[in-house]
């Protein structure tokens, strides 16, 4: 309103309108859409089924596929081009500080977020670890059910046994040691380098940065790769999968929502070390550095838990 | 820039502004409010009177259900956002919300959610059947093909009210104006900020419980089969882990509206400030603890019943705190009754037999009884209708004119307040009774003993259907017909930013340089 406000305070750069968002909700839609199309369609369970005449609800079912990676073709394009206006932005000087710290503050709700994601898949398998489990044994006031439905079923974690036939249990459980230990290791040492590199570009070393950053993403892929392996083996040697009840549910969804967070998060990696090569990033602006930082520890951080609690104990 | 007003088309689909999105967000849940409210007239067209009359019962149920989302997740949830967008950003002097673009794709996320939602009632199968709730095993062994369409539009509304939550948060902490502490802040930014919080904390975990139940549909995997070591009870946790923090993420913002409109009536202070913020602080951290008295009946250990029930009446503690200063701010205040002030009366009223019936359904041993009845609906009808719906219908008459420039017809507005009184109560009262009586919820049939009841909530239902018509032709004719220009201080109790220092309409672009707080 005044004169000296005005003088007194930088001011907050407003976009004044971009086309990104609504491409990102018809993208978001199109996935949406063609993914439970695509689903229904891929496991035949819920199809519509064929009829003579013409049915829309066959034709979407059928070409749920189509749509579905149109969506995140427009998905990715979307992605492309908003952080495209951003970094441009960012890089011609129209963000100040508060500007920084909207990012900043942004970014920790959504990681708070994304940590409450993983809050309902471990509330499942502690309920169920905890609680579940023993009642079907026949704890509590539960022997009658026990008797009558189960009666040949012991509480075990890791449950290779199920209460029923209606799944098959796992013939072996997933131990600790081997290669989730060693994949510990891995992201451990990647949190590490992570760090030296972040205080490589407080320090304004160029190479260190470029070099740490780079090996970061490379600890990120290895991670993935001795992940897949793991789920062979799980599927082939283990007769773990997905459907060797809550505990193959449980164990396949927790590492399997953590590995699609290090494929973001390496991916991620990637970016940031083009991005350096091509000369981004100052000591003092680097929010897209620092952001990408706080992703990969809270990723690190949850397999530390899924360490614990679904490999370990 | 201050100059600089898009047009056309591209000013909605593109916009970065704040005002904009506040008022494709009002729009919006208007029109899930008209589209909830047609098949909420389509259920007590139903049961009017006992047997089958108009659908049959698998289309009933679909109806109770869908009424439910729309209205929870179209309806309530995003006029709280449209309010929050026009507001907040005004009351604590920022120029826009802190992240412009992602307000706008959090907007536009909605149409197409709800596009995917209501495409279900035209699939083979009919439309999700299980209730809002979505109970598994109803929802993953028992639900229609739709389901899945259900499951990907839900998490197409969780990632637009994180996205919202998150700029609301972002906003309050970072954009407000030199020498606006927290402790200045209007209660309607408080309450905003504690329910954004609870948004970020709950929505995930029910993008989690959706996840589990589509692998469930589909995967093979067994969260909710008890015949693969999993627990149907497991999937009501987690719902009701998500659930009942989201009964106060839909109150409290009209808490905040209550809490601005009253003092601005009774031209008094607000009574006792820092206790309604510490009130609904409490409230919200409570709501993390008591989502199992959702479950009494479903057979839970006699240590979790005495717990829950225990920490869902300590709610009613911070709750009659807010109350009472309510009733105090009016307390020997000069109070006048325009409109607002008549919906914000009516919602302290009606919103307190809301929380008592609250108080009777926390106590597990007579919950047994209530359970599954139409107390249950009487009781979330007490607090979402002439709660946060009468708030939110509050916040609209008051801050019209600041929106428009424009008055609504005094006469039109004391009219749509007298019809949605009488009618409110002449449909969700009668609901206590049956409910008492043993009328269970979700079913197109019922025993000739209820029909008295039944009938005068079918009537109110339709009176007060047809009363939010009338809503509607005041809003129109206040905006684009004839209707008197506001001053710019309509009301002489109002306080804050927007009253003080911006005129009626607020322009376009507001507070670019951030303006002097006292």
């Amino acid at each position: 309103m005044s004169t000296e406000n005005e003088e007194k305070y930088e001011k907050y750069y407003v976009p004044e309108q971009s086309p990104w968002p609504i491409v990102g909700a018809i993208g978001l839609f199109l996935l949406a859409f063609g993914g439970a199309n695509f689903i229904q369609n891929s496991t035949g369970k819920y199809a519509p089924a064929a009829t003579d005449g013409f049915s829309f609800q066959v034709m979407f079912s059928e070409w749920g596929w189509f749509v579905f990676a149109l969506g995140l073709a427009i998905m990715i394009y979307m992605m492309w081009s908003w952080w495209k206006d951003t970094i441009q932005e960012s890089m011609g000087g129209l963000y100040s500080a508060q500007m920084d710290r909207s990012f900043r503050q942004g970014m920790l709700w959504f990681i708070s977020s994304e940590v409450m994601f993983f809050v309902a898949f471990f509330g499942a398998l502690f309920y169920t670890r905890v609680l579940v489990m023993p009642w079907l044994a026949g704890e509590g006031n539960n022997a009658m059910t026990h008797a009558l439905l189960y009666p040949d079923f012991m509480s075990h974690w890791p449950m290779t046994m199920l209460p029923t036939d209606k799944f098959e249990g796992a013939r072996e459980a997933m131990g600790a040691a081997g290669l989730p230990a060693i994949n510990t290791a891995i992201l451990l040492t990647s949190s590490w380098t992570l760090t030296i590199a972040h205080h490589a570009l407080k320090d304004g070393n160029r190479s260190a940065l470029l070099n740490y950053t780079a090996i970061t993403a490379l600890l990120g892929i290895i991670f993935l790769g001795l992940q897949v392996w793991e789920y062979i083996h799980a599927y082939n040697a283990l007769g773990l999968t997905l459907g060797s009840g809550i505990y193959g549910s449980t164990f396949f969804m927790l590492t399997g929502f953590h590995g699609l967070h290090v494929t973001i998060g390496t991916i991620y990696l990637i970016v940031l070390t083009v991005r350096i090569a091509s000369g981004h990033f100052t000591a003092e602006n680097h929010f897209a550095y620092e952001a990408g930082a706080w992703y990969w520890h809270f990723v690190d951080v949850v397999w530390l838990f899924l360490f614990i609690f679904v490999y370990v104990l | 820039m201050a100059d600089h007003h898009p047009t056309g088309l591209k000013r909605w689909l593109f916009t970065t502004n704040h005002k904009d999105i506040g008022s494709m967000y009002l729009w919006f849940s208007f029109v899930m409010f008209i589209i909830g409210g047609a098949m909420a007239m389509v259920i007590r067209a139903e049961l009017y009177q006992p047997g089958l009359q108009f659908v049959d019962p698998n289309f009933f149920n679909s109806m109770t259900t869908m009424h439910g989302l729309i209205m929870v997740f179209g309806a309530v949830m995003p006029s709280m956002v449209g309010l929050a967008n026009w507001l907040i950003p005004m009351q604590i002097g920022a120029p826009d919300m802190a992240l412009p673009r992602m307000n706008n794709w959090s907007f536009w996320i909605l149409p197409f959610a709800f596009t995917l939602l209501l495409s279900s009632l035209f699939m083979d199968g009919g439309a999700p059947n299980f209730g809002w709730t979505f109970y598994a095993p109803l929802s993953t062994t028992y639900g229609p093909p739709s389901t899945d369409f259900f499951i990907l539009g839900v998490h197409m509304m969780g990632i637009s009210s994180i996205m919202g939550a998150i700029n609301v948060i972002v906003t309050v902490f970072n954009m407000r104006a030199p020498g606006m502490t927290l402790m200045k802040m209007p209660l309607f930014v408080w309450t905003w900020v504690i329910t954004a919080f609870l948004l970020i904390m709950v929505m995930p975990v029910l993008a989690g419980a959706v996840t589990m139940m589509l692998t469930d549909r589909h995967f093979g995997t067994s969260f909710f089969d008890a015949a693969g070591g999993g627990d149907p009870v497991l999937f009501q946790h987690i719902f009701w882990f998500f659930g009942h923090p989201e009964v106060y993420i839909m109150i409290l913002p009209a808490f905040g509206v209550a809490s601005e409109i009253i003092p601005a009536f009774a031209r008094k202070k607000l009574f006792g400030y820092s206790s309604m913020v510490y009130a609904t602080a409490s409230i919200a951290l409570l709501s993390f603890v008591v989502w199992a008295h959702h479950m009494f009946t479903v057979g839970m250990p006699v240590a979790g019943e005495l717990f829950f029930m225990i920490a869902t009446m300590l709610i009613a503690v911070p709750t009659g705190v807010k109350v009472f200063n309510w009733v105090a701010t009016m307390w020997q205040g000069s109070m006048t009754f325009e409109t607002p002030m008549l919906f914000a009366i009516a919602f302290v009223i009606l919103f307190t037999i809301g929380g008592f019936s609250g108080v009777m359904l926390a106590m597990a041993p007579v919950d047994f009884q209530y359970h599954d009845t139409y107390f249950v609906v009487a009781h979330f009808h007490y607090v979402l209708f002439p709660g946060a719906i009468f708030g939110t219908t509050a916040a609209v008459y008051y801050w019209l004119p600041k929106w428009t420039g424009k008055m609504y017809n005094e006469k039109l507005g004391k009219l749509h307040f007298w019809l949605s009184m009488i009618f409110v109560n002449l449909t969700f009262f009668p609901m206590h009774f049956s409910g008492l009586a043993g009328m269970p919820r979700r079913i197109p049939d019922y025993n000739m003993m209820f029909a008295d009841f039944n009938q005068l909530a079918s009537i109110g239902a339709f009176g007060l259907g047809l009363t939010q018509i009338l809503f509607l032709a005041i809003l129109i004719k206040t905006i684009w017909g004839k209707a008197e220009k506001s001053s710019d201080k309509p009301w002489d109790g109002a306080t804050g930013l927007e009253w003080e220092q911006l005129p009626c309409p607020a322009p376009y672009h507001t507070f670019d340089t951030p303006p002097k707080v006292s």
